[in-house]
């Protein structure tokens, strides 16, 4: 389980953003790749632990799921791999051997108080 | 009066700090000319048996040595050490995975000039070890005949990471009626990239091919 340890580095960037900035976050969005190896469900549970007694205790984690994108060589584009146990082309099957997104694991917002 | 909310944009790898490390560790690994190679699996997959016997092969012609991550105690490294190949532990205590800080602090001023090539056993898990890069030139994925094919495809992310799949303990494939096919297919339906390769610690067989490969990628390969 690091998900915790995950869920803290979380509040503590989203702190010391909120610090600098002198806001009160409501919500920190973040970008979740299945290939990033954190798995939502345990990540959810831990930022509640961790933001408890923080100042983003009441804070909610807003989860953006990104699809796995591959370069698929036979077809020379980018295409959405049906799943991490697939990492094909869903057009022609070739396996992908390039991945170009899938590993996020990225805050890309903070929703603060107006 | 009611303010809505505003959104602020970050753009924040949350791993930065370890991804930080990583690439200053590959950097190093890199002008000292030695080539590094981590080997993840379940508990009890082969790992220390596999890198014991790899340290003993290399080490006629090569310079070697590992770092081994354990939750608790020093055996695996003791074992380690049996071949002759110097070992430093790194007891991880409650964390279930090596990461990069780990590597840096272990490696201390260790002049790795003085290697060819490094191995690191990480910690037995399937899961946590795939989010954090140590800095290795390579990682190999352990997956022991016993274990069943279908790991791959409950464990995606720390198979998609690999670059080799060593199939391990093969000496019981029968015994344990292995589907090699079946597991050759899952491991390519998560992870296309990787070689696959099926060892014996125990026997030795399959263990040359590792150690060809191993000298074709070292760093003496790259000209
Ligand atoms: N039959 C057989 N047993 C093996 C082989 N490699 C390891 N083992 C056994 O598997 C058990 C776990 O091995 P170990 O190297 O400690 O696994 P680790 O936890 O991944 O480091 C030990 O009892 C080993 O003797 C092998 O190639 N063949
Ligand atoms: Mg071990
Ligand atoms: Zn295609």
């Amino acid at each position: 389980m690091h998900e915790l340890s995950i869920a803290v580095s979380i509040v503590d960037l989203a702190q010391e953003e909120a610090a600098a900035r002198h806001v009160r976050i409501l919500a920190v969005h973040l970008k979740l790749g299945p290939l990033s190896g954190v798995v939502r469900e345990a990540l959810e549970g831990s930022f509640e632990i961790a933001a408890a007694g923080t100042p983003l205790e009441s804070a909610r984690l807003v989860i953006l799921e990104t699809p796995i994108v591959v370069l698929c060589p036979q077809c020379q584009a980018e295409r959405t791999a049906p799943s991490m146990q697939a990492l094909r082309c869903p057009d022609c099957g070739t396996p992908a051997l390039k991945v170009l997104q899938g590993a996020e694991l990225q805050v890309t917002g903070l929703e603060v108080e107006a | 009066m009611t303010a809505s909310p505003r959104i602020l944009e970050v753009r924040r790898n949350v791993l930065k700090h370890n991804d930080v490390i990583a690439r200053e560790l590959r950097e190093r690994f890199r002008q000292a000319g030695v080539f590094v190679v981590s080997l993840v699996s379940s508990p009890g997959s082969g790992k220390t048996t596999f890198l014991e016997k790899t340290l003993s092969l290399l080490r006629p012609r090569y310079r070697v040595a590992a770092l081994v991550g354990d939750l608790a105690t020093e055996n695996d490294a003791a074992r380690l050490a049996r071949s002759g190949a110097p070992v430093r532990q790194i007891v991880t205590g409650t964390v279930c995975h090596l990461e990069a800080e780990m590597i840096r602090g272990a490696l201390g001023d260790w002049d790795l000039a003085q290697l060819d090539y490094l191995f690191i056993e990480n910690v037995g898990n399937l899961v946590c070890p795939a989010s954090y890069d140590l800095g290795e030139d390579g990682r190999a994925v352990l997956l022991s005949v016993t274990e069943g094919e279908d790991k791959p495809l409950k464990y995606p992310p720390i198979f998609h990471g690999a670059d080799w799949a060593l199939v391990t303990k093969f000496d019981l494939a029968e015994a344990a009626e292995f589907d090699f096919e079946a597991a050759r297919r899952n491991l390519t339906a998560v992870c296309p990239g990787a070689a696959v390769l099926t060892v014996s610690a125990k026997t030795g067989k399959g263990m040359e091919e590792w150690v060809r490969v191993l000298a074709q990628r070292g760093r003496f390969a790259e000209g």
